[in-house]
């Protein structure tokens, strides 16, 4: 899974959803991988509009990349080439292949494997 | 005639082979006037806003082999009228999963090599292992997909669990009980419980939540899961709006398979 898909999920426990803890899920021993995407500085452009900046910095913080910037790049930012790379890196190319992502309302680990995360819940938790 | 997703890396020992349901969903979003509807709605450049050139993502719950997210994935030009989505997979079968992931990114890349002049750039960001949209935020889904487990049975099959989906919980099993468990995971493929409904109803009830301000729905039914009343019912909803918008062949004078869009008609 891309980095980007921790930006559209949260806990698959109907009560945690409306808690402020449990997005975004954190990642936990995460393995990476890089895979080339081409590099489209339009696409990146009319992507962060979508993107949870708060979230993704949290995100971007757990899987150790530096820090990004306190708010959203928005009007000249958006033409700086540095900055759409970097966050084309982030959000396109890394992979997330092996790992957890922990609820921070309930505390769940969705385990990710092969790169595909696993939101079956135990019958506990239905 | 544009190009059928190539599935043939797919097993479908636990997944639902494509067939004439996948091609009518198919059919119908690229139909010219699903794909005028849906440019409207998402091509970039129609207005100054900037919420209006943010990249849609494009959910399918239960995706299968992915024929249906591969296509809409490599013709996003011609659907959406723009190049760029994104594409995430929900199933309750890890197989289905890897094959979704497989399927998407050979449709991508086959579409990619064949046109030249336009520069697809759609992504398929991930597959989740999950029930329907139970994994995604409120709120953030543009299109969703949705072809059922739509025939009428006695029972709905339980969903499976975490550990059922485990790659590892298959060594060591005898083939009669691995015929089971196959066998299983088949009948989440067809099987909606009463009406056939047991399971859109609750892909129905998630939609108000799940979807975005621009978001829009399409749901494939049969003609036991009663459309007329279906969408009686979501224009009940107060906002909501729904209309079909493909139909396979008539039987009986009944059309057998529809697809119903349904959108917000107002703003909330």
């Amino acid at each position: 899974m891309k980095v980007i898909t921790a930006n559209f999920v949260t806990c698959a426990v109907k009560e945690c959803k409306t808690t402020a803890t449990s997005f975004p899920l954190h990642f936990h021993d995460a393995e990476l991988e890089l895979q080339e995407v081409d590099f489209q500085p339009e696409f990146i452009r009319n992507v962060i509009p979508r993107i949870d900046w708060e979230g993704l910095r949290t995100t971007a913080n757990e899987l150790g990349f530096p820090s990004l910037p306190e708010t959203k790049p928005e009007g000249d930012a958006l033409t700086n080439e540095q900055t759409l790379k970097d966050l084309h890196r982030l959000l396109l190319e890394t992979q997330v292949m092996e790992g957890k992502l922990v609820c921070g309302t309930c505390g769940h680990a969705y385990a990710i494997k092969e790169g595909i995360a696993n939101f079956l819940l135990p019958s506990h938790l239905v | 005639m544009l190009p059928t997703p190539d599935t043939s890396h797919v097993s479908f020992d636990t997944i639902y082979e494509p067939s004439e349901d996948s091609y009518l969903f198919l059919d119908t979003l690229a139909s010219a006037s699903e794909s005028q509807w849906l440019s409207d709605r998402f091509q970039t450049g129609t207005s100054p806003d900037l919420a209006s050139s943010a990249v849609p993502l494009v959910v399918e719950a239960g995706t299968g082999s992915g024929v249906v997210l591969g296509f809409v994935a490599a013709q996003s030009q011609k659907i959406f009228g723009r190049q760029d989505i994104l594409t995430l997979g929900t199933d309750v079968n890890r197989n289905a999963c890897m094959a979704t992931r497989e399927t998407v990114s050979r449709a991508i890349s086959a579409e990619q090599q064949s046109s030249e002049a336009t520069a697809l750039k759609t992504i398929h960001i991930s597959s989740l292992t999950g029930d329907l949209c139970s994994p995604l935020r409120p709120g953030s889904v543009d299109v969703l997909l949705f072809n059922p487990p739509y025939v009428p049975t006695d029972e709905l099959p339980r969903l499976p669990t975490a550990s059922e989906n485990d790659p590892t919980s298959l060594k060591g099993m005898s083939s009669s009980a691995r015929f089971d468990q196959d066998s299983y995971f088949l009948s989440l493929t067809y099987a909606g419980g009463a009406d056939g409904m047991e399971t859109t109803n609750r892909l129905l009830d998630a939609i108000p939540g799940i979807l975005s301000d621009r978001g829009v729905a399409y749901v494939l039914l049969c003609k036991q899961n009663q459309p007329e009343a279906v969408k009686e019912q979501i224009r009940g909803w107060g906002g909501w709006d729904a209309e079909t918008v493909g139909s396979s062949g008539m039987q009986a004078g009944w059309e057998k398979l529809v697809i119903v869009r349904i959108w917000r008609s107002q703003k909330p």
